[in-house]
């Protein structure tokens, strides 16, 4: 049962509720069959081949998706508020373009916007795991279509014509007499409950006119003219501007505050108010607002990790890495271990939220990946009924996982309930690069054993500072355990929720024998998020890095032990595709090298080719890259290619010079001069994108698949022109600069310089 | 509190302002003209470009006193009514943005490097600093070179 809106009635059109099932129950299994043809010893599939988190978060939205609406108006545009939110990664656009596409509307007939929370919809609000189109493919198209179906027949009836001589195009119907009538003006007639409408199918994707072409993102013309608008760029009657000043290490509490007095006679300043974590002040602008907040005199509790740093993290996690199950036996036993130390989203739009809190209500605006556990969390706090509460979700400037979180939202409503009036609340870098949640610091062990050329058994162990997932993922696999299929089942269901997550999240693509990865995680109180492919880009990363080491060990190329093992031909094929435009194996000057990676996650296969500069070892320099994707089907190939491009500029920053360094519980890193992610300089000119023609395969995720395989191919390349393998990440990690002292938020830099 | 005036996007404002107010908080909140970003506060993110009297500046770390009596353009003024300047007219040609947070400073930037010269070297735009976290680099390098070779 789907919901249509046609002029002013809605009505169920019971006969969707077919699709939305089968897209519930419809799990996929591709590359699960182990290829008989390949010389490699043969590897049982892994959980993640058999049901990955993106399932999960499809199967865990499907009950719910008849809540879903698409409605037509008299103005005859086609509207529909998805419950997800666009953080840059062109989901508007590509649900846009499917509704164009059964609808035969242009795209600027389609307007697609973001829900507020909407709780009624239970599990299908959260934006993660690359599975919005996954989730939204089938059901979008079947509603659209139905639209269209009732507009063919309202038209039908009216000029006693046969379905079969209308056609639609451009948002109106027309008789293969010449009669003509608009969306808008069959929408009252396309909305009678007893109109006839036979069975509605979406069209086959050979009549796609729009879906699989370059389209340009439909917020694109208010980004290059500034009217895109952000949660700070928002005009909310009377919100003022809010900042906080927070404790000088990881989740210190606020205690006390000497100077109240003071703070609130400073210029602008119009309210302070204290909160868990730390010293609101409230100004007439945002620079005084963080002038008060640096003049705040306050203390905070410890917080749980005043003395960790980035090495003695790494020795805990070291020590909780589970042992290896394969005895060492020398010759034939490959050994590395890969290190990675927290890393910051640095999302551009800092974290910020506006409330409005009143007796009987909340409205909130923010940049919500998971707004109804937001909506229900901040409800409780506040003493409200959830319904009393309002999230509405704004599109961000970035997110990168980060935004499944509300901390922010939450700060903002308590403190607009504590000063009486809205208000908006912004982070300062410093503070969003010190205190927001971080990708958490990982090892990455691994130990193969080789038998007659062949990789006989791998495993794979990791430990790293625990994920915090208390936003609702927790429930979604919960819910959506009953769906596993029954090995995935007792994987999931037997290891703790961390273990679920990287078992759901990861899956290596070779036949190499045994294989086992196992995650441990220490829970030290560090405030942590997923990261854009959460456990994939150190995990699979330094896989393809390792997987570098056992081929030099064999004495085979890389890329001939890559063909050689990869499970699925679909990897191959792009493995194939960047050697060929990338000319694997070309003379290099000294200095110089080329690197290779491939991934698969959330059904899509990737591989990078890496030209490197090391003539510096100290700054190295991606000069090239080449990459191929194959996401099953493509959507709207512009839109792929930069999330490509965004996975590329995600492993030049983070494996040659983005990340941070911990110093008695807090990152020294306070903001873009300091924390070194890619710049213009530090991207290649010499790009190339390759996408695969779409078939039959399932439908892949594009979000977040793009980081793995450039990571890997970039460290191989390093390896291959320095001949040092690196260990340690970023491979080039000075503090080349003064930190700001902790707590403090570094003033303007008069004159500009 | 001084009262500051000058030319925004064409159009005389007066702003009741601290002396040393940062331009940015000025134009975002007191005269609600936001399409500058905040990103960092302390001119290295750069998403907040935009012109004074023509000459591109990072308006978080100017004071609003300095733009006394002088003309300040923001992404909000760079089109000629309808029609929009040919960098961006570029940037939609090349489906730059992804988030567009930082894009408004992205585009005042490259309109700045055009201003200095019309033909543009590989270094001229390796040069320029602006922080994109989307990883757009590849698509401001040939929007820049076609927006460089329609203006020639």
């Amino acid at each position: 049962m789907l919901e249509v809106a046609l002029g002013r009635r809605r009505f169920m059109t019971y006969l969707l509720g077919v699709p939305a099932l089968a897209v519930a129950t419809r799990i996929t299994f591709d590359a699960v069959a182990p290829d008989a043809a390949a010389a490699a010893l043969p590897s049982a599939p892994s959980v993640e081949e058999m049901f990955d988190i993106g399932e999960a978060l499809v199967v865990a939205s499907a009950p719910t998706m008849p809540l879903v609406k698409l409605e037509i108006g008299e103005d005859g545009v086609a509207r529909m508020g998805v419950p997800r939110i666009e953080m840059g990664q062109g989901i508007t656009t590509a649900l846009g373009m499917l509704i164009a596409e059964e609808l035969d509307l242009r795209m600027d007939q389609v307007e697609v916007t973001c829900a507020d929370a909407r709780p009624e919809l239970v599990l299908n609000q959260m934006t993660a795991g690359s599975s919005t189109i996954r989730a939204f493919y089938d059901p979008v198209r079947v509603l659209a279509a139905t639209a269209r179906a009732r507009m063919l027949a309202a038209a039908a009836v009216e000029w006693g014509l046969p379905v079969g001589s209308l056609t639609t195009s451009g948002g109106s119907v027309t008789s293969d007499d010449g009669r003509t009538a608009t969306f808008g003006e069959l929408s009252r007639p396309a909305a009678d409950p007893a109109l006839q409408v036979g069975a509605v199918v979406p069209k086959a994707a050979s009549d796609h006119k729009i879906v699989g072409t370059p389209v340009r993102r439909v917020d694109a013309l208010d980004i290059v003219t500034g009217r895109k608008r952000f949660t700070m760029d928002l005009q909310v009657p009377g919100a003022l501007p809010t900042m906080i000043r927070r404790a000088p290490t990881w989740n210190g509490t606020f205690r006390s505050l000497a100077n109240r007095g003071a703070i609130e006679a400073m210029p602008g300043v119009l309210a302070v108010a204290t909160i868990p974590s730390g010293v609101a002040v409230v100004a007439e602008t945002f620079e005084q607002a963080r002038a008060a907040v640096c003049a705040v005199d306050a203390t905070f509790s410890a917080g749980p990790v005043p003395n960790e740093s980035n090495d003695s993290i790494m020795q805990k996690l070291k020590k909780a890495a589970l042992p290896f199950a394969a005895p060492a036996l020398g010759a034939v036993t490959v050994e590395a271990s890969y290190e990675w130390p927290s890393a910051s989203h640095a999302f551009l739009e800092t974290e910020c939220a506006i409330a409005d809190v009143r007796p009987g209500g909340a409205e909130i605006w923010s940049g919500f990946q998971a707004p109804i556990v937001a909506q229900q969390k901040i409800a409780v706090e506040l003493g409200l009924p959830q319904k009393a509460v309002k999230a509405h979700v704004v599109p961000c400037g970035g997110g990168f996982g980060r935004r499944v979180f509300f901390d922010t939202a939450m700060e903002a409503a308590l403190i607009s309930k504590a000063v009486g009036k809205p208000i908006k609340l912004m982070w300062h870098r410093t503070d969003d690069m010190r205190h927001g949640r971080c990708r958490p610091a990982n090892v990455q062990n691994f130990r193969a054993t080789l038998v007659a050329g062949q990789v006989a058994t791998l495993e794979q162990r990791v430990c790293g500072v625990s994920t915090d997932y208390r936003h609702g993922l927790g429930e979604i696999l919960t819910a959506t355990a009953t769906a596993l299929p029954e090995g995935a089942k007792q994987a999931v269901a037997n290891d703790a929720f961390g273990q679920a997550v990287f078992l759901t999240f990861v899956a290596s693509p070779y036949n190499f024998g045994v294989y086992d990865k196992r995650q441990t995680e220490l829970s030290l109180g560090i405030p942590t998020s997923s990261y854009r492919s959460v456990p994939n880009q150190t995990a699979r990363g330094s896989e393809e890095m390792f997987v570098d080491e056992i081929a030099e060990r064999l004495g085979v190329d890389p890329v001939e032990f890559r063909r050689s093992t990869l499970k699925s031909e679909r990897t191959r094929a792009v493995l194939d595709a960047v050697v060929d435009a990338g000319d694997w194996g070309r003379r290099m000057p000294t200095g110089f090298a080329q690197g290779i990676g491939v991934h698969v996650e959330s059904r899509s296969h990737t591989a990078a080719l890496i030209e490197l500069d090391c003539r510096d070892p100290k700054n190295p320099l991606v000069t090239k890259a080449v990459m191929a994707v194959d996401v099953g089907k493509v959507i709207n190939p512009l839109g792929l290619e930069a999330q490509m491009q965004g996975g590329l500029a995600e492993a030049i920053s983070l494996t040659l010079k983005a990340g941070l360094h911990v110093v008695d519980g807090l990152p020294l890193e306070g903001s873009y001069s300091q924390y070194h992610f890619a710049r213009q300089k530090d991207f290649p000119s010499d790009l190339e994108i390759i996408i695969m023609p779409s078939h039959d395969g399932p439908l892949g995720g594009a979000g977040e698949v793009g980081s793995s395989a450039p990571t890997g191919a970039i460290a191989n390349a390093y390896a291959r022109a320095t001949g040092v393998r690196p260990r340690t990440f970023p491979i080039n990690h000075p503090i080349d600069f003064d930190p700001f002292p902790p707590g403090q938020l570094p003033p303007p830099a008069f004159p500009e310089g | 509190m001084p009262v500051y005036g000058f030319t925004l996007n064409g159009n005389p404002v007066t702003v009741d302002a601290p002396e040393d107010l940062p331009l940015l908080w000025a134009l975002r909140d007191k005269l609600g003209v936001t399409g500058p970003k905040y990103g960092c506060g302390i001119n290295v993110c750069k998403a907040c470009t935009s012109f004074l009297d023509g000459e591109d500046i990072r308006p978080c770390s100017v004071k609003v006193s300095a733009a006394e009596g002088r003309e300040v353009t923001t992404i909000e003024g760079l089109a000629d009514g309808d029609k929009l300047h040919p960098v961006q007219e570029a940037w939609l040609e090349y489906d730059v943005a992804q988030c567009g947070y930082c894009q408004p400073g992205q585009i005042m930037a490259a309109v700045a490097l055009l201003k200095r010269t019309s033909s543009p070297t590989d270094e001229d735009i390796r040069a320029i600093e602006n922080v994109c976290r989307c990883g757009t680099y590849f698509r401001i390098r040939e929007a820049i070179m076609s927006a460089a070779e329609k203006m020639s």
